[in-house]
Formats: structure tokens, C-alpha cells, sequence
């Protein structure tokens, strides 16, 4: 076990870059999950930290030795493909004690390692069969046994779930949790599925075109993101950015986001609102503060009403979508209290939860 | 009401599948019909073979028998002097080391080759490997004749050490092309996996690569033992004495003399030279032609 460190570390390919000066440190123990959309940089990270591609400049230090030169065996590191990457013609024990061969361990431990770690992931009885007689669930369980047996300073996960069908991946996400809690294995994961990434990591790196947009805990980017990209591609479904100018108010602000309807801003905002009243701003609000009224009549000024376009009911709740001023806007309403599709619905902005955006840089307020 | 409904769609599905069983039935016997054709065709002249080399040479010679059956029993007399008085096992010999040599240095200089050219990718790789593939576009009959010189200058010439060194160049590019195709056909995680794993080029190549690669190192190792089993133009320009000489040519020069054809003896010849491809065939059959289509189809 270990901890990894990423210094200045930059990848280009000729003249793209594809990874831009990123700085992480990542302590003993913990499950970091790199997120990002196709090409945020992302898997390249990942790839560079298992040696499987070179880095342009800057430092990578495993353990507190920098492996910049250190081919990927040298590395003590384990990985966990998207495609599983089992070898076809070897037997599930096969595949798992590959690499302990290949490291000349004694047979009697080479078989309790591999016994061991299919203990972990229950997959004992399914040791003597090739991958193509095991199912893609039962295939990945044997990709990270053959991770977990080299008992290595790190493990890499690059997209590992991709490639089940959504049940499973459940399934195998809640396993790869159960697997870090019991190893305890410094972890990074790539996905592109934010879902994943908060609900494995202990701290998610947010990534977008080669650069790092923020890390912090799952909450913390919930809660606090600091850009829009952030606030954006963190929480399903998305946030709502909704135009709005920032008004004085007498002692308060209000954000106008149409003629009719401007929110009073919470007075905890307003210190850090002032410097840019009266500016054309960004107001982003997830849908799950976007609610029917739930204040028993008291109505302070955040309660507006909307014209439905669509309503989709998903069980627990009704995801309810509407326009102002040519926005599409969700909410998240109780079944019980959604109107139908054309109709007028009261709803309830909890802008406590609100977020203000600069439109020029992104950056939140 | 609702019986008609229900019957409705249950009487055009049974029709629907009559018709398609009507189908299936009509394309198996047109298949049949053409596979027996085919096969009659191209199984006429090893019938005749078989039937030839049975024969004594008076009744092969008997201008009023008919060629097509045994009338005078069966003698395997044909055999026995083709292997007692000819130099047929010389040729036998000659040939099964040629052939030998061949795929050793065949399968080890194209599997690296392609192993290097499909894997690793270094600078000029793809067009070296679309050059090799060139090479083998450039026919025997054009090549035998600055090989002639090659083979001179080494000494070689007469010997069938020189087929050994010259056969190469007509195995060694194809099979490179097919094992070139078939490691690229393989997914790049596993030689990663491998590398992670603790595997050197060497040990990935000999524990993943060639393993599960098989199929299509099985179908080049058959196509360099066919093209070195039955190699006509090279031998015939560079082999002139009967101890160095090698089936194809030897049993064609040493059993026609002049005008004077041994049917017999030729037909018996020819049996048993076909004798190991056609094992070989029957018994890898499948890998050779899992081998030819691999990368026809994804995953």
C-alpha cells in the first residue's frame, strides 16, 4: 500500500494535449475516482500512473518514488480493464496466477493467494473454467482476483463496469466497495458515469479538456461546486441553469430569472453576491430543489407557477420539465401533486441551494 | 368474436413456417445438387490415380481395357517398384526435410516478424508490413531467376540445402500477412495485462501471444508446408542430380523418359506424395480455416 502523487504532469500527443499540468495526491488507503466526460484526459491519467504510456513532463511517484522511468511490472500496481482483458486460453486460476509465475512464487502460495482472493470475491468454484464459459459479471470478478492476488502498492480501474448491463453494474459496484473496504488498497478509478464516482470514491477528481476542475469529497462537489462544469456534470439529473439578473431588493438581492418571477437571495449569500449586483448572471439549481410547495402556505417569495411540457413519473417521484424564457427547466415533484403535461403547477425554488454563476468564466460565485 | 381474432394470426403464422420450411427444403436440395456436382468433378482425377496405380502395367498399357476400372485385379506391384527400383524414397526424403526446414524457419521468422510489426509499433512498421506483403505478389517464375545467382553464389546450387534457403521467400511473407492479421486481431489490454502482470516482450509473445493466437500460426504453418511440399519452378532450376532432387520434379523426371510414360509408377507417386498435406488437412482442417477468417468478424 501506498500513496500516489502526481506532480506537473502533463501528456501530449504531437501537438494535442491531452493531459494539462495536473497536480494530485493521493494518501495511503484511499478510493480516488478520476470523472469526466470522452476525453477529459481522464484514462490517459490513469494509463500514465500504470506505465503504459510515457509522461511528457512532470513527476508520478508511487510510495514516494517517482516511476516516470519505472516500466509498469516495476511499478507494484495492479489493473482492472474495461474489456476485462482475461486471457482466453487460461483457466480463471490460470489467469489469477499468471503474474505470481511470472514473480517465481512458491506453487503452495501462489494457490492460497489465488484461493484467497476468490474467497473474497466468491468465485471459488468457477476457478477451472476459461473465460468464455463465464458470464461478464463472473469474467470481471476474475479480473480483479488476478488484481487482488499480486496484493500490489496500487489499484487501477479503468472503466471496469462499462461493459455490464446496468443491474450488474449495481451489483459489481457495491463488490468493488465491499473488495476496498476489506483490502484496503490505495484505489484510483476512472468512469465517465458520475453515479459511480460518488458513490465508490472517497474523493472524486473532476476532469475536463486535460485539466483538474475540482476535487473533493461526493458532498463537496454536490454541495459546493466551483464551476459550472462541475455543478453540471455532478448530480443526475443535471442542474438547471437558468439566466438571471442579480437586483438589489431594498436591504436584499433577488435573482430575476423572468418579468414575473426573481427569488429573494438567502441573506448567508448576499456578502459574497455584492460585488456583482446588477450583472447578467447564472442561476443554477438542481432539480431536487425545484419541489411542489412544501411550507404549509407560507409563501417568501420563492414559489412560482409554471406551464408543464412534460411529465415523467419514475415511481418515487415525478420528474416534472417546464420553459422560462426559453429554458428548459426540471423539477422533482411528489407523484401525488404533479399536474398533467399543459397544465399550470404551483412549484417551490428552495434557492437555499442556489448557485450563482459567472456566464464569461464559469467559475461559481 | 375473440376465437376468430385469435385464430387469425395463428393460421398465417403456421403458413408463414410452412413456407419457410418449403424454402429451407428447396436451398438444401439446390446446395446438395451443386456440392455433388463439384465434388464428382474434383474427385474424377484422384479416382483415376487410385485406380491407375492398382492397375499391372500390361493392363494400363491394354489399349482395349477400360481406363476407369480394374479388370485384371488389384496389384500393388506399382508400389513396389516405385520403391524398390526408383529413387522415389530419395525424393520422399529430400522433401520431407526441405519441407521441414521450411516451416521451422518459416513459423519462427514470421511469427516474430508479425508479432513486431502488429504489436509493436515503431516508426515505418505499416509500410514495412504492406511491403512485405509486396514481396509475395512477385511470382516464382520471375524470382527463380536472380535467386539462380544467389544460390550459386552460396554454393548451393544442386543442393537441396539451396530449396531450404529459397523457399522462404515464398512462405515467409504470406504467413507473416496472416499472423500479422491475426495479432492485431487480438485486443491490445491483454499484452497491457501482460506487461502489468510482470511480462517481458518474450515471455508475452511465448505465454499469450502464440497461445492464443494458434488458429492462425496452425493455418500458416499448413500453408508453408503445402507451398514447400509441392514447390515445382525452384527445384526444377536448381536441382539436376537424382540424390539432391525432390518428389515434384524427381518423380516427373525420373518416370517419363522421353515418351515412355510409367503411369503406373506416376500415379503411385503422386498418391503418396499427397498422402501427408492430405493429413495434415483432415486432421487441422478447422484451425486452418478459423486461421484464414479471423478478423472477418469483431470480438
Amino acid at each position: 500500500m501506498a500513496e500516489v502523487a502526481l506532480h506537473q504532469v502533463v501528456k501530449k500527443y504531437g501537438e494535442v494535449e491531452a493531459v494539462r499540468a495536473i497536480d494530485l495526491d493521493i494518501p495511503d488507503n484511499e478510493f480516488v475516482v478520476l470523472v469526466g466526460p470522452s476525453g477529459c484526459g481522464k484514462s490517459t491519467t490513469l494509463r500514465m500512473i500504470a506505465g503504459l504510456e510515457e509522461v511528457t513532463s512532470g513527476n508520478i511517484s508511487i510510495g514516494g518514488e517517482v516511476v516516470n522511468d519505472l516500466p509498469p511490472k516495476d511499478r507494484d500496481i495492479a489493473m482492472v480493464f474495461q474489456n476485462y482483458a482475461l486471457y482466453p486460453h487460461m483457466t480463471a486460476f490460470e489467469n489469477m496466477s499468471f503474474g505470481l509465475k511470472l514473480r517465481k512464487l512458491p506453487k503452495a502460495e501462489i494457490r492460497q493467494r489465488v484461493e484467497q482472493a476468490a474467497r473474497i470475491l466468491d468465485i471459488t468454484e468457477l476457478l477451472d473454467r476459461r473465460p468464455k464459459a463465464l458470464s461478464g459479471g463472473q469474467r470481471q470478478r476474475v479480473a480483479m482476483g488476478r488484481a487482488i492476488v499480486r496484493n500490489p502498492k496500487v489499484f487501477l480501474f479503468d472503466e471496469p463496469l462499462s461493459n455490464l448491463d446496468a443491474k450488474l453494474r449495481v451489483q459489481m459496484r457495491t463488490e468493488i466497495k465491499r473488495v476496498h473496504q476489506k483490502v484496503k488498497t490505495t484505489t484510483v478509478y476512472v468512469t465517465h458515469d458520475q453515479v459511480e464516482a460518488m458513490t465508490l470514491a472517497d474523493r472524486v477528481v473532476v476532469m475536463n479538456h486535460g485539466r483538474i476542475e475540482q476535487i473533493g469529497t461526493p458532498q463537496e462537489l454536490y454541495h459546493h461546486p466551483r464551476t459550472r462544469f462541475v455543478a453540471g456534470f455532478i448530480g443526475s439529473p443535471a442542474m438547471n441553469f437558468i439566466p438571471c439578473r442579480l437586483e438589489q431588493n431594498g436591504a436584499g438581492m433577488r435573482a430575476r430569472i423572468s418579468d414575473a418571477i426573481a427569488f429573494p437571495v438567502p441573506a448567508a449569500n448576499e456578502g459574497r453576491y455584492r460585488p456583482v449586483v446588477g450583472k447578467d448572471l447564472v442561476l443554477g439549481l438542481r432539480p431536487e430543489h425545484i419541489t411542489e410547495p412544501r411550507h404549509n402556505g407560507r409563501d417568501d417569495g420563492r414559489d412560482f407557477t409554471a406551464t408543464l411540457d412534460v411529465v415523467e413519473p419514475m415511481g418515487m417521484e415525478t420528474m416534472v420539465f417546464f420553459t422560462i424564457k426559453g429554458t428548459e427547466i426540471c423539477g422533482r415533484v411528489e407523484p401525488s401533486s404533479a399536474a398533467d403535461a399543459g397544465a399550470p403547477m404551483r412549484l417551490y425554488a428552495n434557492i437555499d441551494h442556489m448557485h450563482l454563476i459567472d456566464p464569461a468564466s464559469g467559475a461559481v460565485i | 368474436m375473440s376465437s376468430t381474432t385469435m385464430a387469425m394470426p395463428a393460421a398465417t403464422g403456421m403458413r408463414r413456417h410452412a413456407s419457410l420450411r418449403r424454402d429451407r427444403r428447396w436451398a438444401l436440395i439446390t446446395s446438395y445438387v451443386f456440392l455433388i456436382i463439384f465434388a464428382i468433378f474434383f474427385l474424377i482425377p484422384p479416382y483415376y490415380m487410385v485406380v491407375t496405380a492398382l492397375k499391372s502395367d500390361a493392363e494400363v498399357a491394354h489399349m482395349a481395357t477400360n481406363p476407369w476400372i480394374i479388370a485384371n485385379g488389384i496389384t500393388l506391384d506399382q508400389f513396389k517398384i516405385l520403391f524398390t527400383q526408383t529413387d522415389f524414397l530419395i525424393f520422399f526424403k529430400n522433401t520431407a526435410i526441405v519441407t521441414t526446414c521450411v516451416v521451422v524457419i518459416t513459423m519462427v521468422v514470421s511469427v516474430l516478424a508479425a508479432f513486431s510489426l502488429g504489436r509493436m509499433r515503431f516508426w515505418g512498421s505499416s509500410i514495412l508490413a504492406t511491403g512485405i506483403f509486396l514481396t509475395y505478389l512477385v511470382p516464382d517464375t520471375l524470382l527463380f531467376l536472380p535467386l539462380f545467382q544467389i544460390v550459386k553464389a552460396v554454393g548451393l546450387l544442386n543442393s537441396y540445402w539451396g530449396m531450404v534457403l529459397v523457399y522462404p521467400t515464398l512462405t515467409v511473407p504470406f504467413c507473416t500477412w496472416i499472423m500479422i492479421g491475426y495479432f492485431q486481431s487480438i485486443p491490445k489490454e491483454l499484452d497491457e495485462a501482460a506487461l502489468i502482470d510482470g511480462a517481458g516482450h518474450m515471455q508475452m509473445l511465448l505465454k499469450i501471444f502464440i497461445p492464443v493466437a494458434l488458429p492462425g500460426i496452425i493455418a500458416a504453418t499448413i500453408f508453408a508446408f503445402t507451398v514447400s511440399w509441392a514447390a515445382f519452378v525452384y527445384p526444377m532450376a536448381f536441382l539436376y542430380s537424382a540424390d539432391q532432387q525432390v518428389l515434384t520434379v524427381g518423380t516427373v523426371t525420373s518416370l517419363i523418359r522421353a515418351d515412355v510414360y510409367k503411369w503406373g509408377m506416376l500415379m503411385a507417386g503422386a498418391l503418396v506424395a499427397a498422402a501427408p498435406p492430405l493429413v495434415i488437412y483432415a486432421f487441422l482442417m478447422d484451425y486452418y480455416i478459423a486461421g484464414l477468417t479471423a478478423g472477418a468478424t469483431k470480438g
